[in-house]
């Protein structure tokens, strides 16, 4: 039940050519088992955002695999081999507001994933299904199915985005600095949804962050990305407390200890959190 | 852990909630005086060049009523022409044919141009340089020139023809312009979660980076309309109009060489220089205060 289903090796990408070459992801590798919770952890510039992308496909990686269920799927590109991929592996971006087309519902917005799927839905189903995720979320279909996006706040709009990754019932779910553009409160109450879902759905997520206390308070496992490469992997406790590479080292003391860093995440109370990822 | 408390949060109250209804009455609420002035200009305009002969007489523009340049009367306002025609008659179907001419050439102009910019912006780099290569060639090609050269080679032009010239050469301006914005729509990430759920890249930049520019376009379609109407007048006046029509240009271009302005015949060229004038004024209006519609930033100003 634990094996890996998902795994990417010496994954690489290189911008440009010559004198203006950028290597923004070097060699990275890592696996993913089901339901486990990754944070990405890296300052700016590091090359999280250029891994996510080409782990959603959005953009083809220079050199290396990413391997799902033992299936090559790196060279796959037109959108319809991607399909079926996409219905296993969904994005969070980063800001919720450009995360919305302005001109539709979020009806129109949730609907389109249902290009994802194998069979045709009937009406009666597809409606169910947005319900089901929508309500996964904490949000009232029947308040928020009409409704532009100027009509939702900010962390409405980002749990409608992540009910729409949740229509595919996926396996993977990479949220690429998802909680950055809102406040405190309710970055909480996005972490609280997404380690909720993991726990339900047996979902796996890749959470990007810069932030190492959202983390800490998040993930079983962390990655450290330094200048395009991974420099450090394991057990959030494990690489928090015992930091093996220098560049972890400079992160976490740059960051405030937390108030009862050593108590497992679960017990520290929302608000303290709040105070906290501040 | 599993009781991690997810609270339920209801977007705000219904009272929030703008109407179909409200929206449009604060959609009116936004046009200008200036709005009503020019769509009014418009709407007069539109009457006259289409409506106009069933009221004042069906006349065939190129039927001969009288002697040369008789001067205005009862029967005829507006006089006759070189040949003896009614001026009146002929404005009514210059006025149509004018506006023929800058509608077909926007509607060319712009579909030409949405279709490189948003190419170009969507997908970038080379694709991005080899279309905007194109386009700065064709920039600097005049369209007179090119013109010219159509006309040797066509021979015989209608309306249409004429038209088709006019948009086929000024397209590039609003492919600028499209670039642009459609190269920092795509970056909105909406457009990548739509990949995400399968979309073909054809129905990404229709239904995700298109609607962004809609109010955009028109505007620039109602721009090139009216240069197209005022292109057609210059190049009529210098012969190079359409043959078998009666277009606004061509009744300066008959009357500047049948000597009217010298002989004082002024209702052979003031007319058709004043409704050039209207047109090319109510349209900018209209356009400068849509943009205001659209613009909320310029409102006020
Ligand atoms: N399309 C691109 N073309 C050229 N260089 C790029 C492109 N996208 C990213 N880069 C470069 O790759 C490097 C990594 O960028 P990336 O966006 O992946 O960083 P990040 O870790 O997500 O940073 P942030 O925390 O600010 O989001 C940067 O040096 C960036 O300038
Ligand atoms: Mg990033």
């Amino acid at each position: 039940m634990n094996e890996p289903f998902y795994s990417v090796k010496n994954l690489t990408k290189v911008f440009g050519g010559g004198q203006e070459q950028v290597v923004a992801v070097k060699d990275v590798s890592f696996d993913v088992t089901p339901g486990e919770i990754i944070a990405i952890v890296g300052e700016s510039g590091s090359g999280k955002s250029t891994l996510a992308r080409m782990l959603l496909k959005l953009s083809q990686p220079t050199a290396g695999t990413i391997m799902m269920d033992g299936e090559d799927v790196t060279k796959l590109k037109r959108p319809n081999q991607l399909k079926p991929y996409w219905r296993d592996v969904q994005g969070v971006f980063q800001n919720p507001a450009g995360s919305f087309n302005q001109f539709y519902s979020v009806r129109t917005v949730l609907e389109k994933t249902f290009n994802l799927h194998e069979h045709r839905l009937s009406k009666a189903e597809k409606l169910e299904r947005i319900h089901k995720a929508l309500n996964l979320v904490g949000l009232d279909p029947q308040q928020t199915l009409e409704r532009g996006s100027h009509e939702l706040s900010g962390g409405q709009r980002q749990r409608v985005i992540i009910a729409r990754a949740l229509l595919v019932d996926p396996r993977l779910l990479i949220a690429d600095e998802s909680t950055s553009a809102l406040d405190a409160s309710l970055r909480v109450t996005i972490l609280n949804v997404l380690k909720d879902l993991s726990q339900r759905l047996n979902l796996s997520v890749l959470f990007i962050t810069h932030d190492i206390g959202q983390a800490y308070y998040l993930a079983d496992r962390v990655f450290v990305m330094y200048r395009g490469e991974m420099v450090e992997q394991g057990p959030t406790e494990t690489v928090l407390q015992f930091p093996q590479h220098d560049y972890t080292k400079r992160l976490l003391a740059d960051v405030p200890r937390l108030e009862g860093w050593t108590a497992s995440p679960g017990d520290l109370s929302i608000e303290e959190l709040a105070k906290a990822l501040t | 852990m599993s009781g991690i408390p997810v609270t339920m949060d209801s977007p705000p109250p219904p009272a929030a909630k703008q109407s179909a209804q409200s929206r449009v009455r604060s959609f009116t609420r936004m046009l200008s005086t200036r709005f009503y002035v020019s769509a009014t200009m418009v709407a007069m305009i539109l009457f006259f060049a289409f409506l106009g002969p069933f009221f004042w007489g069906v006349g065939e523009p190129k039927q001969i009523v009288g002697g040369l340049y008789e001067a205005p009367s009862r029967e005829l306002i507006l006089g006759t022409d070189n040949f003896g025609r009614d001026v009146f008659t002929q404005l009514m179907h210059g006025t149509r044919s004018s506006l023929v001419i800058g509608v077909v050439a926007g509607l060319i102009a712009t579909t030409i141009g949405v279709v490189m910019g948003l190419t170009a912006g969507y997908f970038g780099g080379v694709i991005d340089e080899m279309l905007m290569g194109i386009t700065n060639v064709v920039i600097t090609i005049p369209s007179i020139v090119v013109l010219i050269l159509l006309s040797i080679a066509v021979g015989t032009k209608s309306i249409v023809t004429m038209a088709i010239i006019i948009g086929v050469t000024s397209w590039p301006w609003t492919a600028r312009a499209v670039r642009a914005q459609s190269s920092s729509v795509r970056n909105r990430e909406h457009v990548d979660l739509a990949r995400l759920s399968g979309a073909s890249t054809v129905s990404l930049m229709f239904w995700e980076v298109l609607p962004y520019m809609l109010s955009y376009i028109f505007m620039a379609f109602v721009l090139q309309l009216t240069s197209g109407i005022l292109q057609e007048a210059a190049l009529s006046m210098l012969g190079l109009g359409p043959s078998n029509a009666v277009s606004l240009g061509i009744m300066l271009h008959w009357s500047l060489l049948w000597e009217s302005v010298r002989t004082g015949a002024w209702w052979a060229f003031i007319p058709p220089t004043v409704m050039l004038t209207l047109i090319a004024f109510s349209l900018f209006l209209l356009q400068s205060s849509l943009d205001e519609v659209f613009n909320p930033r310029l409102r006020g100003r």
